[in-house]
């Protein structure tokens, strides 16, 4: 439904955007990960029209927005970052407004309001001016005029940054609740909202696209990926011993000491070879060792850790 | 353009003036000075004559300090808080929305203009003024007024910073108000008689007073018209060049 095609922006010397390409559908919920200044505001900002590219082109259902602003813009709702409104508006009159600027009138313009105001819980705060309302109240205000229109196609630029995690959460919710028969974009730093939230990932760093796939593929890329860490009760005399017979088990590519102390445990995490799992390898080496397991457990991977490796080239 | 989108925002625009004391503080500014500048500078009990003259002669002056104030946070508010990148991607041109600030700008300061008629009053009850006379006034002061916006909107959108927009609003408007006068004709007196002479026509005051005298000439009012619209398309240019930044 959403189609970025070879996008570039130019800020000066700068390549802000290079050569972005990717689709979005229905039922996607896209999230845009990268380092601070890797581009991802500025695609954003593309997508819903603000910034013109200096070349490529953004279209929802064939429709260019550049060449077809105003029905692109209509079919988009945009939270942008930092969630701006105007301050000196009551929250009421704000959403009227833009109910308003919507298109909507009468009747129908009161029904979508309240019906937004209900779904992201700004009713205490209806006659209060934006600039006296909290950052979690703002954030909601910006998400509500996001929302209003029900658009097909949702942009949400760092919609949790700064939120306490209650009001993460609620956020979140919103957004799974509306996942289904949207597209939504939404860029984050906060890597575990990824998972909360998201179906699909892009890693995007100094304006290319380094990484796409879900949660679960990008996690696989990750050095954790199916290492297996344990905690065996035994002596500090024994580390030596236990490290030696660990290695040796088939398909065991390395191993790192987590904790050796005289606390009667030693934990280890134990790295399989490329795209091999060892769990089985393993709890039969124990068996047979009769080693006593306080406990092991399989690591899917960190999002984090491939989040830098990939951002950083370590 | 589309009507119904202009009058959204210029209904929110004009309404965002009174949710502020900047109205208020305004009009109370404007009415203020206008009555010291027509009682005591000009006079207007001594000259003895039925008319406003004495009170429209300095509106001039008045606006070069008024209206920047009114026209600094046009667009430099809306690019300093972000609020900008909102209005553009709701469903808006940027010709609409220059348009539609500008014309609340221009129908606050019709506001401001009207609540004047105590003048009005005071000079039918002292004497028989020629009335059109006066209508023809209020015209040319509203015209010049939004000559004054058009400039500060474009100015307004050149920066962040209000105080900046607001100092360099009034040196543009300055040069548009003296523009007929020597000092600034010096300055050029090593051009051609013709570049002289059409830069001391583009001067306010000359169109301004003689529409204020009753003589309301086409050409005056196309004058601030093409100025007003020349300005707003600058306006219009300058924030799809600078929205980025």
């Amino acid at each position: 439904m959403v189609n970025i095609k070879n996008l570039y922006k130019e800020f000066g010397s700068l390549m802000a955007v290079d050569d972005i390409s990717f689709q979005v559908n229905r039922g996607e919920v896209l999230g845009f990960l990268g380092p601070n200044g890797a581009g991802k505001s500025t695609t954003m900002k593309m997508i819903t029209g603000f910034l013109t590219p200096s070349s490529g082109s953004v279209s929802v259902d064939g429709d260019d927005i550049v060449n077809d602003p105003i029905k692109v813009k209509q079919r988009l709702g945009y939270l942008p970052e930092g969630a701006p409104a105007y301050p000196d508006m009551t929250t009421i009159a704000f959403l009227d407004f833009i109910a308003e600027v919507r298109g909507f009138k009468g009747r129908e313009k009161s029904r979508r309001v309240d019906e937004t105001i209900q779904r992201v819980n700004l009713d205490k705060v209806v006659y209060q001016s934006i600039d006296t309302l909290s950052k979690g109240f703002k954030r909601r205000v910006g998400l509500a005029q996001a929302i209003l229109h029900d658009p097909d196609v949702l942009i949400l630029d760092e919609p949790t940054d700064g939120l306490d995690p209650n009001q993460k959460h609620e956020v979140r919710n919103l957004i799974q609740n509306m996942a289904k028969e949207k597209v939504i974009i939404l860029s984050t730093h906060i890597l575990e909202e990824v998972h909360a939230v998201c179906n699909r990932a892009i890693i995007i760093t100094n304006g290319k696209i380094v990484a796409d796939g879900t949660p679960t593929e990008l996690e696989a890329k990750s050095q954790y990926h199916n290492s297996i860490t344990i905690s065996v009760r035994a002596a500090a005399d024994q580390a030596n011993e236990l490290r030696k017979s660990l290695l040796e088990v088939s398909g065991v590519y390395k191993l790192e000491a987590l904790s050796e102390g005289d606390s009667g445990l030693l934990t280890y995490q134990v790295f399989p070879e490329a795209n091999r799992s060892i769990i089985a390898e393993i709890s039969q080496h124990i068996h047979q060792q009769k080693w006593e397991i306080e406990e092991m457990f399989v690591n899917k991977g960190r999002l984090d850790d491939v989040f830098r490796t990939i951002t950083t080239g370590v | 353009m589309r009507f119904s989108q202009i009058s959204v925002l210029f209904k929110r625009e004009l309404s965002s003036y009174f949710a502020t004391p900047i109205a208020y503080v305004f009009i109370v500014i404007f009415l203020f000075l206008s009555g010291i500048f027509t009682f005591y500078l000009g006079n207007f009990f001594a000259l003895g004559q039925a008319d406003l003259s004495a009170f429209f002669t300095f509106h001039p002056w008045l606006y070069l300090f008024l209206i920047p104030a009114l026209t600094m946070r046009l667009w430099a508010e809306e690019r300093k808080s972000g609020s900008i990148e909102l209005l553009l991607t709701l469903p808006v041109t940027i010709g609409e929305a220059v348009v539609a600030k500008f014309l609340a700008a221009w129908a606050f300061t019709t506001i401001a203009l009207f609540l004047t008629f105590p003048m009005w009053m005071t000079v039918n009850y002292l004497g028989e003024p020629d009335n059109a006379v006066i209508a023809a006034g209020y015209l040319g002061s509203l015209l010049m007024a939004g000559a004054f916006l058009a400039i500060g909107s474009s100015i307004s959108a050149l920066t962040k910073n209000q105080v900046i927009a607001f100092v360099i609003t009034v040196v543009v408007c300055l040069v548009f108000i003296l523009s007929g006068f020597s000092m600034v004709l010096d300055f050029f007196s090593w051009a051609p008689q013709i570049i002289v002479e059409t830069i001391s026509s583009f001067s306010f005051l000359t169109h301004f007073y003689s529409v204020v005298k009753g003589v309301i000439d086409l050409r005056d009012i196309i004058y601030f018209l093409s100025l007003i619209t020349f300005w707003l398309f600058c306006t219009a240019i300058i924030i799809e060049m600078k929205k980025a930044d």
